[in-house]
């Protein structure tokens, strides 16, 4: 609650958007050129740099010893501190103002895109953690979820401007405990009601789900190319219905949608991979992946990646066999591997996250902040333009105070596309007058409400104490 | 103050109806009192009065000439030897006409709940009368097809697209009276409460039948964002999106189909006739919900990728209290908004203890300023009721919204003229010109001052006199009297 609380007082000074037109804003509209000097450089891909970096025209424009400060730039004398890439986290649910259709077994005609709220709370959460980039997930409620979306952290601007402008589009699968639940009637709360049961319940029926699902989509195509080869010939034909739900599974058996596949167990990751074969599509990631250590060969021989949890686990029966070695195995196994919050509060430090893998399975520093970096970036296929510092990448910077792997390190500023989309001081220099602003708000309201002859006074005063931490 | 009753009905064009029409009013004369019923759709001159004709300037010293339910005639005052003889005049002296007002999405007229005049007196309520608040009666909307549950599209899950307002009305409907008492003539009616609920329809708040009350029978298509619940499609807000493009990809194809069709109807397959599909292809408009600035942005988004056979989907956005924030993507787009009269309020019930979220405080206290923004960027907006039931919270909403900086003219225009304009109806009702339909208020002062009165209604012609109110008990500011029932829904 304290944190909540916190957190909002903490987003109000950048929390007016700009929301001026329906196109895309730019993303490379922070045309701001940014030298920072003196600091430890934690490429990622190209090792460490003490020295400095240019961020111009939306870009990375030099990194090295020595970079000369073009005229204009604005310096950042970065002595003690670190400087990383923006973190990206391959499955969040923030700014989604829906998760799951769960009505239907196989819901691919829905899409995140369709209601993202480019105002949550949790984007700017997210940028103080560090994250710059997230893959905005379907919930997990039915065997084949809806499309998921590749989105920038650019708080401020709106929901089409927030897009991660030429990132694959994806869809969500489900095995195991949560889309079988659906199928138990009793479980659900419809005692008595088995006819409000939705197919499947149990594993096996998760299988025949996704198959069927697929075979039809094969029909689908099927009849389409039938009908354009008798069109093409001037017969006159009805067209067939277009289908949004089986659209997406076409993109899926075309390659041009990733698979990002929720799952816990073995079994069920080894099914997938065989009906993922027997179709001839490609699961891009396996999430959650808890069992993953148990059959990393056979992830790692798909070609699939794994994003999962450092330590999150026993919350349901299917999430027991668990163990915190699971990233660092996966890494050593071949696994592209991935860390992910799946949570808007873990979202804040994936960081951190990424450190318990050097504890746990020994990973290298590197190996551990690629957990959070370049390898979700090349789960996503965005790698050509995040999840490293590279001449060329985007301008995704985060500046930290210490060490992003220790406990005490904290984000100073982040920039998005050598865009400032969130600075520590500046965020604790406004929450006084963001605090009076809300007082005043709460007290007009107040006054309002009560009027002449209103409700005698028994209206509680507004809370006047301030929110503990907010000084932090 | 004159008030002839000798309006000349002129028998010889006496349609059999106005007989019913007489029996009718006698038989509750017994039990209403009878300045509650409509006079007759006489001549009527209204002269010397200050007139506000919205789509021109104010004029004083005017006069109006209604015959056979249509304005006939606005000018300056006649002189005495050129009043029609057949007229019945009435002395505006000090008082003012405007165009009826139009609320701009309604659900008056559909429910069907007894008019006052007919219904036992509520206790010690003064015999029932008054601006009452219409109980919150459901829209008569067709309950879903069958009891199970809808598995996808196919089913047309919450869908009467085909149904319209007009062949729903209740012209009985108490709240057409409340309405009317406070100056409204019309309203742009919907069915409410599907994803595509149907048509609406532009009528007039006074008729013996359901069909004399229709202006326009299908101006336009309600759409909702309602889920049909976790186990039935759609069961989220995207599912429920996702729907509508389906079936407007759905509507797209079964046009064409059925072109092709009717061309080649040997040798091919015969495409099933889509109830739902032929009234989203009857609608001309479709009506989209959108309060906050990220829905604003969301509608018009999604509108534009709406089309069938490539022609634009011609949308509305209704609700808008957030739309001060999106004037720019308002005015690019073209859209217009209808306002919702109800501005959002913190729920009674809630936690005092409550931390709320700045924006939504902040929402709650700028709702009123939108209409001032709107009508200063030139975007075109009407407003609606909500239901909010009376006309007296109406206006004081109206008012709020012009303290906080709405140009009053602009007030008026958007309750009169725009909305005629906005459903296409413009050459019928929302002004008062020559030819109009003669839907007229006259009040004794500024329609949204709190002091002013309605002294009579005109409706088609027919007149209307408000129950003189007692002086009311001032209802405190905001208060829930204990009883009152608060405002509908």
């Amino acid at each position: 609650m304290n944190r909540r609380t916190l957190l909002i007082t903490l987003a109000a000074p950048v929390a007016t958007p700009f929301l001026t037109k329906l196109a895309a804003q730019s993303a490379a509209s922070g045309n701001d050129t940014v030298l920072i000097q003196n600091a430890t450089i934690l490429t990622i891909t190209n090792g460490t740099v003490k020295g400095s970096i240019l961020l111009q025209g939306g870009k990375i424009a030099a990194i090295g010893e020595k970079v000369l400060a073009p005229t204009g730039a604005k310096v950042i004398d970065g002595a003690g501190k670190f400087v990383m890439p923006g973190i990206i986290d391959c499955h969040s649910h923030i700014m989604a103002e829906a998760i799951n259709e769960g009505s239907v077994s196989v819901s691919s005609m829905v899409g995140i895109e369709d209601v993202l709220n480019p105002e949550d709370i949790g984007i700017y959460r997210a940028l103080a953690g560090g994250v710059t980039t997230a893959n905005i997930l379907h919930g997990s409620a039915n065997s084949i979820g809806g499309k998921t979306i590749v989105m920038k952290m650019r708080w401020g601007k709106n929901a089409q401007a927030m897009k991660f402008e030429g990132a694959m589009p994806g869809i969500k699968f489900a095995l195991g405990e949560n889309p079988k639940r659906a199928g138990q009637a009793v479980a659900a709360g419809l005692a008595g009601a088995p006819t409000g049961a939705r197919y499947p319940a149990t594993r096996m029926g998760v299988e025949d789900v996704i198959r069927e699902a697929f075979n039809d989509a094969k029909d689908y195509k099927a009849v389409w190319a039938a009908y354009n080869a008798k069109a093409a010939k001037g017969e006159i034909v009805i067209p067939p219905n277009r289908d949004l739900k089986l659209d997406a599974l076409v993109e899926v058996l075309d390659g041009k949608r990733l698979v990002h596949a929720h799952c816990y167990r073995q079994d069920e990751i080894l099914m997938l991979i065989h009906v993922a074969d027997d179709y001839g599509f490609k699961i891009r990631t396996f999430q959650h992946v808890l069992e993953g250590y148990k059959v990393a060969k056979e992830i790692a021989a798909h070609g699939a990646g794994a994003s999962t949890f450092a330590d999150w686990w026993a919350y349901k029966l299917e999430a027991q066999d668990a163990i915190p070695w699971n990233a660092a195995i996966l890494v050593k196994k071949g696994v592209l591997t991935s860390l992910n919050s799946d949570d808007a509060e873990l979202m804040r430090h994936l960081d951190k996250e990424a450190a318990k893998t050097v504890k746990y399975g020994g990973l290298t520093e590197t190996e551990a902040l690629s957990l959070v970096t370049i390898n979700p970036a090349k789960q996503l296929k965005i790698d050509n333009r995040v999840g490293s510092l590279e001449v060329g990448k985007d301008a995704d910077v985060l500046l930290y105070d210490a060490h992003p792997l220790s406990n005490f390190s904290k984000v100073e500023k982040v920039w998005i596309d050598g865009h400032p989309y969130f600075d520590r001081d500046e965020d604790i220099a406004n929450r006084t007058k963001k605090d009076l602003e809300k007082k005043a708000l709460i007290q007009k309201a107040s006054a309002d409400q009560r009027g002449p002859g209103g409700r005698g006074g028994t209206a509680t005063p507004p809370p006047t104490t301030p929110q503990e931490g907010s000084n932090q | 103050m004159t008030q002839r009753f000798s309006a000349l009905w002129r028998s010889r064009r006496l349609p059999a109806s106005w007989s019913t029409a007489a029996l009718t009013a006698l038989a509750l004369a017994s039990v209403a009192p009878p300045h509650l019923l409509a006079q007759t759709k006489g001549t009527w001159l209204l002269q010397d009065a200050r007139i506000v004709p919205v789509s021109g300037p104010a004029l004083d010293h005017g006069a109006v000439l209604v015959r056979d339910g249509l304005i006939e005639a606005v000018g300056a005052n006649l002189p005495g030897l050129n009043i029609p003889k057949d007229a019945s005049v009435i002395d505006c002296k000090g008082l003012t006409i405007y165009p009826g007002l139009v609320d701009g999405l309604s659900n008056w007229g559909l429910t069907n709940s007894p008019p006052t005049s007919a219904a036992p007196a509520a206790g010690g309520r003064g015999g029932g009368r008054g601006p009452a608040p219409a109980p919150a009666a459901p829209t008569p909307t067709p309950a879903p097809q069958g009891q199970t549950a809808s598995r996808g599209p196919e089913d047309r899950p919450s869908t009467t697209s085909w149904i319209k307002a007009a062949d729903q009305l209740y012209p009985n409907d108490r709240a057409l009276e409340t309405a009317r008492n406070g100056g409204f003539t019309s309203a742009v009616t919907f069915p409410t409460g599907n994803i595509f609920s149907g048509q609406g329809s532009v009528i007039n708040l006074a008729g013996e039948r359901a069909g004399d009350l229709v202006l326009a029978e299908a101006v336009g298509q309600y759409l909702s964002l309602r889920t049909a619940g976790f186990r039935s499609y759609p069961g989220s807000l995207m599912g429920t999106i996702a729907y509508i493009r389906q079936i407007y990809l759905d509507a797209d194809r079964y046009k064409l189909a059925k072109a092709i069709y009717e061309k080649h109807p040997q040798g091919l397959q015969r495409p099933a006739y889509d109830r739902a599909l032929e009234g989203v292809l009857a609608s001309q408009r479709i009506l989209l919900p959108a309060t906050r600035n990220v829905e604003v942005e969301r509608m018009l988004a999604f509108a534009q990728e709406l089309k069938i056979n490539d022609v634009k989907v011609n949308a509305i956005l209704y609700g808008g209290h957030e739309a001060w924030r999106s004037i720019d993507v308002l005015k690019q787009s073209g859209t217009p908004v209808l306002l919702s009269l109800k501005y959002p309020e913190k729920a009674t019930d809630a936690d005092p203890a409550l931390d709320e979220a700045d924006r939504i405080l902040e929402l709650r206290d700028k709702a009123p300023n939108t209409p001032g923004a709107l009508a200063k960027a030139g975007i075109k907006f009407a407003f609606y009721s909500d239901g909010v039931a009376t006309p007296r919270e109406l206006k004081a909403a109206v008012k709020k919204a012009i303290d906080a900086g709405l140009d009053p003219a602009a007030a008026l225009r958007a309750l009169t003229l725009s909305p005629a304009e906005i459903f296409g109806v413009s050459d019928r009702i929302g002004s008062i010109e020559k030819g109009k339909i003669a839907n007229l208020v006259v009040a004794d002062g500024d329609l949204f001052a709190t002091s002013t009165k309605v002294k009579y209604v005109f409706i088609d012609g027919a007149r209307f006199e408000p129950p003189v109110e007692e002086a009311a008990p001032a209802r405190p500011n905001g208060g829930r009297g204990a009883g009152r029932g608060g405002p509908a829904r």
